[in-house]
């Protein structure tokens, strides 16, 4: 990676901090009670879900594959939870449950990408479908709700003070990622893979097993999410987390991961899930209905995917030929 | 080359045809009522929007495309005629019909500009196209629906009139599927669109722009987005923010099944339509035979994933060089 490329990250890192400041300034002088603790903590719920999901997708697409799977993970993980709810298993073997789920699930993508050849986005459409589809088999039309107390601990318990015990454990995993892919040799690999698959395996790199471990985190975090996402909400029903998928991958790609693999970081993934938690947050303050917020995610996606190729066309430099996603 | 993909292609499909019919054939053993002509008409009309939709999707997909904002696009055209139609309730179906296509082409032209002139990944592009779409459908009614009552006779009635036995639905359907079967392998636009997805290199230098013929695809997928916006308003009789909400799915769904290759420049008509045809019976076999029709989803996920490992199988050994290392 060249010292200009690491600089345009840099940059693009910036900004996104940037639009970070300019959203607390301006939600905090539209409304009197945001910058307050507890507001601010509230508002934390809106993202972090999503972004525990987003932390290892964004390792996959950097590593040149996809998952649009992972909502419909969400959806059997806590299908299972809840069966097993109603059948008395008691907290912690419903974590497990849940957690194990969204492994197997993950393991399943990663099978089929890496034993089966499947390209990554017709497997996980595919599985997509099917886990949702077993989701909504199982349950139908009926709600499983029979939680035990001590489950909503997850999603409605707070760790110290303001912070959540969702926000911690977002933190936590953040910090675990970011040094995976920043510091560790195993970091570089997944770029290697992702910039040119061919080369990284003529070099040693064992391209399948890294592709197959990332898709099964990918699963597993999913699997994590669903844990946190039942615990909140306290009820499962198979359309739970319906087109989070879309919504994650627009957190990873506003995140500065670019789609053809290779790019990205944590740091900004992170600052782009805070970013969009909080313009959601923010225009519910203002009574603004979410299906608009909807319309500036989508055309901020495209505006990001097309600043580069803009700038670079602005500057002279040959355009990037195109690979598929 | 051309000779050993076609044999393939058609060999596929025949095996399809195979699967739904003894599909078919073994519903009907059961409950012979399901194989009544008036039944397989209904199982038509159901698929038609399905086919239509699959059928520009599978332009798209042969390029090297994807559209997920299929379904957007289908409900914002759908919701700008039912507007139309609640408030000149007197202008006929022309406009109608008209402004269907026209506002799709564009939203779909949209699409295929960013993909070509940008060089935008297109799943990116159409994700976020999905959005903004699905939003705008929103800021257009104000978040209200627009309901039968609001609607003319007319415009409800058009697409439900019947003739020899079939309905207009189903004859546009019937129709869009002889089009695209010319269109596809007899003119140039449609070897190009192969040629363009097959291998775009070689297409390049054969003076084939491949991101214009994507291009291309995309605004022909929307133009029939368009269509398919009105026909689904005047089915189900209503208009709101969330019509066929998750259906862009179902329809690269039907165009997996049918065998449509992701990394494109391979794809049937036949297979296309026979893919939605196996959904369409499936649909409609469920509830016959006693099992909820929760488990449609589930069986179509089953069996993308099985059709997805199965013609990767097939094509490895032709090109398994190539493949196995880009894979």
């Amino acid at each position: 990676m060249s010292t200009r490329k690491f600089k345009g990250l840099l940059r693009w890192e910036s900004m996104l901090a940037l639009v970070l400041v300019i959203e607390f300034v301006s939600f905090a002088s539209l409304s009197p009670y945001f910058l307050d603790v507890w507001t601010l903590s509230d508002a934390t719920f809106n993202f972090t879900e999503r972004a525990v999901i987003a932390l290892p997708l964004a390792l996959l697409i950097i590593a040149g594959e996809i998952d649009i799977s992972v909502a419909a993970i969400i959806a059997l993980s806590s299908v299972a939870m809840g069966l097993a709810a109603a059948m008395g298993v008691q907290t912690s073997g419903l974590v497990a449950i849940g957690l194990s789920t969204g492994l197997a699930a993950g393991m399943v993508n990663g099978a089929l990408v890496t034993l089966g050849r499947v390209p990554s986005i017709v497997a996980t459409i595919g599985t997509m479908t099917l886990f949702r589809g077993v989701a909504y088999a199982v349950l139908g039309d009926r709600v499983l709700k029979e939680y035990p107390q001590a489950f909503s601990v997850f999603g409605q318990g707070y760790a110290v003070g303001a912070l959540s015990i969702e926000l911690t454990v977002l933190m936590v995993l953040a910090v675990v990622f970011g040094l995976f892919l920043h510091v560790t040799r195993w970091g570089r690999s997944i770029y290697a893979l992702g910039a040119n698959p061919i080369a990284a395996k003529w070099s040693g790199v064992p391209v399948d097993r890294y592709r197959f471990a990332l898709f099964a985190v990918t699963g597993l975090c999913s699997g994590l999410a669903a844990v946190l996402l039942t615990s909140r909400l306290g009820s499962t029903r198979p359309s739970i987390a319906q087109g989070w998928e879309l919504e994650i991958i627009s957190m990873v790609i506003l995140g500065g991961v670019s789609v053809w693999g290779g790019k990205g970081t944590i740091p900004g993934v992170l600052l782009a899930a805070v970013v969009l938690g909080l313009v959601n947050f923010g225009l519910g303050l203002l009574n603004v209905p979410g299906i608009v917020m909807s319309i500036i995610v989508g055309a901020l996606l495209i505006t990001v995917v097309a600043i580069p190729v803009i700038a670079e066309r602005w500057w002279g430099r040959p355009a990037t030929v195109g690979r598929k996603a | 080359m051309t000779r050993m993909m076609q044999n393939s292609a058609a060999r596929r499909d025949l095996a399809l045809g195979v699967i739904v019919v003894l599909l078919l054939a073994s519903v009907t053993a059961a409950f012979p009522q399901f194989a009544r002509p008036g039944n397989l008409a209904e199982i038509l009309d159901d698929s038609a929007i399905l086919i239509l939709l699959a059928l520009g999707q599978m332009l798209v997909i042969l390029t090297r495309g994807i559209d997920l904002s299929i379904a957007a696009n289908l409900a914002l055209s759908g919701m700008l005629v039912a507007l139309l139609n609640k408030h000149h309730p007197g202008l006929g179906m022309v406009p109608v019909l008209l402004i269907a296509v026209a506002a799709g082409t564009l939203l779909g032209a949209i699409n295929g500009l960013l993909v070509w002139r940008l060089k935008l990944p297109p799943i990116v592009v159409t994700l976020g196209t999905m959005s903004v779409y699905r939003g705008l459908i929103y800021l257009l009614s104000g978040g209200t629906w627009v309901n039968d009552n609001q609607m003319s006779p007319q415009f409800l009635g058009f697409i439900r009139y019947e003739l020899l036995g079939l309905t207009i639905l189903s004859w546009l359907a019937i129709f869009a599927v002889a089009a695209f079967a010319v269109l596809m392998r007899y003119t140039v636009l449609g070897r190009n669109l192969y040629t363009a997805g097959g291998n775009p290199s070689a297409a390049a230098y054969t003076g084939i722009d491949p991101g214009r013929m994507q291009c291309i695809a995309f605004t022909i997928c929307g133009a029939i987005a368009g269509l398919c916006g009105y026909l689904w308003v005047a089915r189900f009789a209503v208009a709101y923010t969330d019509i066929a909400l998750g259906f862009e799915l179902q329809v690269i769904a039907a165009c997996l099944i049918g065998g449509v290759a992701i990394a494109g420049g391979i794809g049937t008509v036949a297979g296309v339509v026979l893919g939605c045809l196996f959904i369409g019976v499936i649909r409609n076999a469920l509830p016959l035979i006693g099992i909820s029709p929760f488990w449609q989803m589930g069986i179509n996920g089953l069996v993308i994933v099985v059709a997805a490992v199965l013609s990767v199988r097939r094509r490895e050994d032709k090109r398994a060089i190539l493949e196995a290392q880009t894979a």
